[in-house]
């Protein structure tokens, strides 16, 4: 109100600055949403468009219909990224939410030695993928690795973590799940802090034991934190890229090759931009309807305080 | 009674180790190899610690790759970024927090559905942008892309709303304009936000090893984590495994400095990004 009438006498002296004042809010979100719209917005439906046509970015577009998507559908390396991808998504995103839940669980009292492992957790979250990839790829060398090394003192044959067909999808996401258990770690850590200590209270005054406490006040009242965690976990896996491209390059064979791993080669080694384009559109269906089924369905069921 | 306590006290203690050591050896395995020689990386079985340590190997690792030329690369992208980001998402936020215009719901709409769209998805289109912008292989091409947060200015925005409208009216009465307000008291009443954004950008673009890695074709703007992959490939057929942990030392230093430094602020700011 008092900024109407503001802008009303201002109207009466400087006819301008009513037009200023109108158009500042447009300016001020201007550069934001030019960026948005350039390189987030306009690119996905510039990727479906081109998802129509054959092109390998230097000859003329070929209109192509649906030809792109016929192919992808009888495409076996398709199918073999997609199962990778699925597979990967369903070692990688159980373990950081157990793994997270039970670490947060033991470590979520304020002492000092929990401190301590909170933050040589949470350390490599924030080191590069290529730095972690190193290390591991050392360790886990096939054959002057710490790991066979440790393996070969209790009579276990060597292992070929990063080499094997069996093997390396799951060496991946044990790679993954090490950098980021400090991250999930982190956040449930800080929702557990955030739940009332009375519902504790309660269930000691009931004399619920330890596991039942869990499930019954811990576990619910975490779920909003959890469901969080998971969709942010199944999105991240399912775009899984840096660390096939350093560790394995989507190998042995096409063992650990993922969908975005696929689309890259599809798109910057073959140049085939419309084919790759349509698996990106494929990509973009897989996770837009995991995260629309999240906050149509599942957030409402969710318990909230 | 009081024995039970203490197996429960021992058992505390036996986890707590083993999760010390899970998360440490990789990091002391990385430090142990950087100051052996190639041959003692070779034999089995390996040592443990080393009593001669080879501190030349960070001198060839310097030397294998153009260190300088990539963290001067780093430098440049990630001060680009951040730079730009406080340019694009400060306003945006205090208009959407602050003001009614027509199209407002559309437009902050179209900032939601920006934090929906894992953007790494439209890398293809985004790379034939930047090349028909003829902005391939120059900083540009890994700023622009990055240049403004969604998640930052939907943050952002509701701290602004949580300013008291008191506060900015009575600045009004004093005919403080638009940008005192800004700068005066929305800045400062939203500066551990800011500082928050900043460090979680800080760390993303620094780190960042796939926009580098789709958008651009040779050296000329590559990072250092990009650059990095150069040291396992300098030296052809063997892989010296001393060289590369070295290289991968340096590269850690100021990330661990950071961490020791700031660890407080940076746990602090990775978990504002789970709360809704």
């Amino acid at each position: 109100m008092a900024k109407q009438v503001k802008d009303q006498s201002a109207m009466r002296e400087r006819p301008g600055l009513m037009i200023w004042n109108k158009a500042l809010p447009y300016i001020m979100v201007a550069p934001a949403m030019i960026i948005f719209a350039v390189f987030v917005i306009y690119p996905l439906f510039y990727m479906i468009y081109v998802s129509f046509f054959n092109w390998n970015m230097i000859s003329e577009m070929k209109f192509v219909g649906l030809a792109n998507y016929t192919k992808m559908f009888t495409d076996k390396t398709f199918w073999k990224a997609l199962s990778n991808t699925v597979i990967y998504v369903l070692m990688y995103v159980p373990a950081s939410m157990i793994l997270g839940t039970l670490i947060a669980v033991f470590i979520q009292k304020n002492t000092r030695i929990n401190k301590i492992l909170q933050n040589i957790m949470f350390l490599p979250y924030i080191i590069s993928l290529v730095s972690i990839s190193f290390i591991w790829m050392w360790m886990m060398d096939y054959d002057k690795g710490l790991f066979n090394y440790v393996l070969s003192l209790f009579g276990v044959e060597a292992v070929n973590w990063l080499g094997g067909s069996d093997t390396a999808l799951f060496s991946l996401a044990l790679v993954n799940v090490w950098k980021s258990l400090g991250y999930y770690v982190l956040i449930i850590v800080a929702a557990l802090q955030g739940i009332p200590g009375y519902l504790y209270e309660a269930a000691a005054l009931d004399r619920a034991n330890p596991v039942t406490t869990f499930f019954k006040v811990t576990l619910p009242m975490l779920s909003p934190t959890l469901f969080y965690l998971l969709l942010m976990g199944i999105i991240a896996a399912f775009k899984t890229f840096d660390s096939v491209s350093i560790m394995t390059s989507g190998g042995p064979g096409n063992a650990t090759d993922t969908i975005v791993y696929e689309l890259y080669k599809q798109g910057f080694v073959s140049y085939r931009v419309g084919y790759a384009s349509a698996m990106g559109v494929a990509l973009m269906v897989i996770v837009g309807g995991i995260s629309i089924f999240y906050f149509a369905v599942l957030q409402k069921r969710v318990h909230y305080q | 009674m009081k024995s039970k306590i203490n197996i429960l006290k021992i058992g505390k203690w036996l986890l707590s180790a083993v999760l010390f050591l899970i998360f440490f050896i990789p990091f002391y395995w990385m430090a142990l190899t950087s100051l052996e020689t190639t041959a003692q990386t070779l034999q089995t079985p390996p040592l443990f610690f080393v009593l001669k340590p080879q501190f030349e190997n960070f001198i060839t690792a310097f030397n294998a790759i153009d260190y300088l030329h990539y963290f001067k690369n780093s430098v440049v992208v990630t001060a680009g970024v951040l730079i730009i980001q406080m340019v694009t998402v400060v306003p945006a936020a205090y208009a959407f927090a602050r003001y009614e215009f027509k199209g407002k719901g559309l437009l902050f709409g179209m900032v939601l559905a920006t934090t929906m769209i894992p953007s790494q998805l439209v890398f293809l289109p985004v790379f034939l942008i930047l090349s028909k912008m003829g902005l391939i292989n120059t900083y540009w091409s890994l700023i622009l892309p990055q240049a403004a947060s969604a998640f930052g200015i939907f943050m952002l925005r509701q701290n602004f709303m949580q300013v008291p409208k008191d506060l900015i009216e009575a600045a009004r009465m004093d005919k403080a304009g638009e940008f005192k307000i800004v700068f005066q008291i929305m800045i400062p009443m939203a500066r551990s936000t800011i500082v928050t954004l900043a460090l979680l950008t800080f760390i993303s673009t620094w780190n960042d090893y796939f926009w580098v890695k789709v958008l651009t074709t040779n050296e000329t703007v590559r990072t250092l984590s990009m650059g990095m992959t150069m040291l396992r490939e300098v030296e052809s057929g063997l892989v010296s495994n001393n060289i590369v942990m070295a290289g991968n030392l340096i590269m850690l230093v100021p990330v661990l400095i950071a961490f020791v430094l700031a660890q407080k602020q940076i746990l602090k700011a990775f978990a504002y990004t789970g709360v809704k």
